[in-house]
């Protein structure tokens, strides 16, 4: 401000001197006179009339402090140049790709069953949408636009986007999360860096697996209010895939990765919204990727192939609690179900201030009713903008009013959801279904294929059951910790 | 291949409920797909700067996720009055009025100054050069006739979908445009939007 003010005096000061000197003065009748030969000097000229006969309040003195020169040499003005937007012209080629990598990985997954040809297509996908498209529009972003158009009429999903919202759900659908594995480049990012990974401790995968939910619920709140895109916002890899971006992100996507040298892809895991609504489709895939491609003879090869932690173990032999008292605690939980709901609703309202001020109107209408109590503060950047704008203050504090309502409502909803889902977990947890075979968790698995070549069966099948294949490696070090040979392995136990 | 069952085998009660689930799950995507897709657009969007709300706050320069910005300058020859003393290209305590660095107000230098004939002089945007601090466009809004004004620049935009300039106005300025016409070019703006342009207050001299 002082500088402005500074600069005004000065300014001001320059153009007194500049007409005093002659050089300007005099000079406004002939441009005035020659621009009225011009359209847009006719009708500036003609709105200028108009204000003055009081149709228009605002003065247009202001607009042409310098009338446009009549120039005499026959120069001509220059066109401003507008470059079209070529991250946009492809974007149907981005659809194409799209489709065409799911569908192949798809085939690899299920018909295939070859981790290096997922493995290439994930290379692929990650130098394709990561660093050459830079990540936008990804899918998991892709949530917070649909949200938007649903919630906010004057907003439209451009189509090529709902695209790519809706396909790999759909895939899910059929063939699991084949996205993951070949497609995302975020977790194509993460699964390039999987060196040491280690098994969590159960207790901890429940508790950080409801992240997701929270996360998704907290975006769909934020774009449906029209507060913001924080998936993109938060987004740890997007700084790479640019090779540009602010410190604080590069440092998360740095610490992602490294934590990933250990814990497996942590993000998909433990953060991406989107993983939650695939996993409801791919829960119920009609088609999935199985260890096995016959039958599974329980020969424990594949148990450790997963870095996920997503193969599951048969329970056939394990002694098993007494039925009374499974039901008795399955009994405890539904009675606990309605208060964890509760208790999350409030938590939701609870946090639904807070949340709000991430919202412009919110956040400028919270600033200017503050600053209106303490008339010293200085005001800050966005109150000064808005009082230029001369839009009406009730028109800002209904807005934020409703802003503020709508998030009170979607808290209540999304920690309600949230307890429902922590309730269900706990349900999931402690029902106990019987299981003859090893399978994979069709809900979180990724469709990565690591676990394929552990099965000996194929290898048994087409005669190549001998040394430097994967399955026999595995097989002889199973059979030299037991004493017996890796054939015997191969065939497996009676489950 | 899984085992070929006969038709006649029972559906488990387990199963059942995973089918229904399965269909719900298809239901619900079908549903959600189909009501975004009835109001989806054809046409992709890309983010813009209005610059009748814009009030050259300097976040352009800073806030972009490229550096530098993908915001760059842009000069309207048909609103500007070509003068020799251009508030947007001199410093305000000018020595002289040369290219000299010294004079200019443009931190990089990127204004390039053309003489056309006496009194009037041509200026350009060197884009490459420019950051998009808005420092021109603020001085010859407040002095000058307001050709100066910031655009997103859509052969450098990588057009994120959450764009972290945007995120940061503090006038709201920032608006999605369909990509087919990307540019709100202030010269062919609607004349009632042109003629609504409101200075900031401190424009006015004080009394």
């Amino acid at each position: 401000m002082e500088h402005a003010e500074k600069l005004g005096r000065v300014l001001h000061a320059g153009i007194w001197r500049e007409r005093s000197a002659g050089i300007l003065a005099g000079e406004f009748w002939r441009r005035l006179a020659a621009r009225s030969r011009r359209p847009l000097f006719r009708w500036l000229l003609l709105a200028f009339a108009m204000g003055v006969l009081g149709l228009v309040s605002n003065a247009s003195a202001d607009e042409m402090r310098f009338p446009a020169p009549a120039f005499t040499s026959g120069y001509r003005l220059p066109d401003t140049t507008v470059p079209e937007p070529t991250s946009q012209a492809k974007q149907w080629i981005d659809v194409v790709v799209l489709v065409a990598v799911l569908s192949l990985a798809s085939w690899l997954a299920i018909q295939k069953r070859t981790r290096k040809g997922i493995f290439a297509l994930m290379v692929f996908s990650l130098l394709y949408f990561g660093f050459y498209k830079r990540g936008c529009v990804c899918p998991i972003g892709s949530i917070q636009n649909v949200t938007l158009s649903l919630f906010n009429s004057s907003y439209a999903v451009p189509i090529t986007v709902l695209i790519f919202f809706v396909t790999p759900l759909a895939f899910a659908l059929f063939f699991g999360r084949v996205f993951c594995s070949s497609v995302c480049a975020l977790g194509a990012i993460q699964d390039l860096v999987i060196l040491k990974p280690i098994t969590l401790p159960r207790k901890l995968t429940i508790g950080l697996s409801m992240i997701p939910y929270a996360y998704l619920g907290v975006a769909i709140l934020f774009a449906a209010t029209n507060t913001g895109f924080v998936i993109c916002r938060y987004d740890p890899f997007i700084g790479f895939f640019r090779l540009d971006g602010n410190a604080p992100y590069l440092y998360l996507g740095a610490g992602f990765l490294l934590a990933g040298v250990f814990i497996a892809r942590p993000y998909c895991r433990f953060f991406c919204p989107y993983g939650v609504l695939l996993g409801f489709m791919s829960r119920f895939a009609r088609w999935h990727l199985t260890i096995t491609p016959t039958e599974c003879v329980n020969c424990r090869l594949c148990e450790k192939s997963c870095p996920f932690d997503y193969v599951e173990k048969p329970n056939l032999g394990l002694a098993r609690e007494h039925r009374a008292v499974g039901v008795q605690r399955l009994g405890y939980l539904f009675c606990l179900l309605p208060g964890l709901i509760l208790l999350g609703g409030w938590v939701g309202h609870r946090l639904s201030i807070p949340m709000s001020r991430y919202n412009h109107s919110v956040m400028v209408a919270e600033n200017l009713l503050v600053e209106k109590a303490n008339p010293d503060l200085k005001p800050s950047l966005e109150t000064t903008t808005f009082r230029t704008q001369g839009t009406p203050e009730a028109k800002l504090m209904a807005e934020a009013q409703l802003v503020r309502s709508r998030m009170n409502v979607g808290g209540w909803l999304l920690g309600g959801l949230l307890g429902l889902v922590f309730g269900a977990k706990l349900v999931g947890v402690s029902v106990a279904r019987t299981q003859k075979d090893y399978e994979v968790d069709k809900a979180h698995c990724f469709s990565c294929a690591r676990c394929c070549p552990y099965c000996p069966s194929d290898a048994i099948h087409k005669g190549n059951f001998v040394p430097g294949n994967p399955a026999y490696e595995a097989a002889l070090a199973l059979a030299k910790q037991e004493g017996t040979t890796p054939e015997a392995i191969a065939k497996g136990k009676p489950a | 291949m899984p085992a070929p069952t006969s038709k006649t085998t029972t559906l488990t009660r387990f199963d059942f409920i995973r089918q229904g689930l399965g269909r719900v799950a298809a239901f619900g995507l079908g549903v959600v797909g189909g009501l975004a897709a009835f109001a989806a657009r054809k046409n992709n969007t890309i983010w813009q700067i209005d610059p009748m709300k814009c009030t050259q706050c300097g976040h352009c320069a800073t806030a972009c996720v490229l550096t530098p910005s993908a915001v760059k300058c842009v000069q309207s020859y048909p609103i500007c009055g070509y003068c020799r003393l251009c508030f947007g290209y001199f410093q305000p305590n000018a020595p002289e009025l040369t290219s000299a660095a010294e004079n200019q107000l443009c931190p990089t230098g990127a204004i390039e100054r053309k003489f056309v004939e006496d009194p009037y002089w041509e200026y350009n945007i060197t884009e490459a050069t420019c950051i998009g601090c808005a420092k021109c466009v603020k001085a010859c809004e407040m002095f000058g006739n307001a050709s100066f004004y910031l655009q997103v620049r859509h052969d450098r935009c990588v057009n994120c979908n959450d764009c972290s300039i945007a995120r940061q106005c503090p006038s709201d300025a920032w608006v999605r445009l369909p990509a087919s016409d990307p540019y709100l070019l202030k010269h062919k703006l609607h004349p009632k939007t042109q003629l609504n342009l409101e200075l900031p207050p401190w424009n006015t001299p004080k009394s």
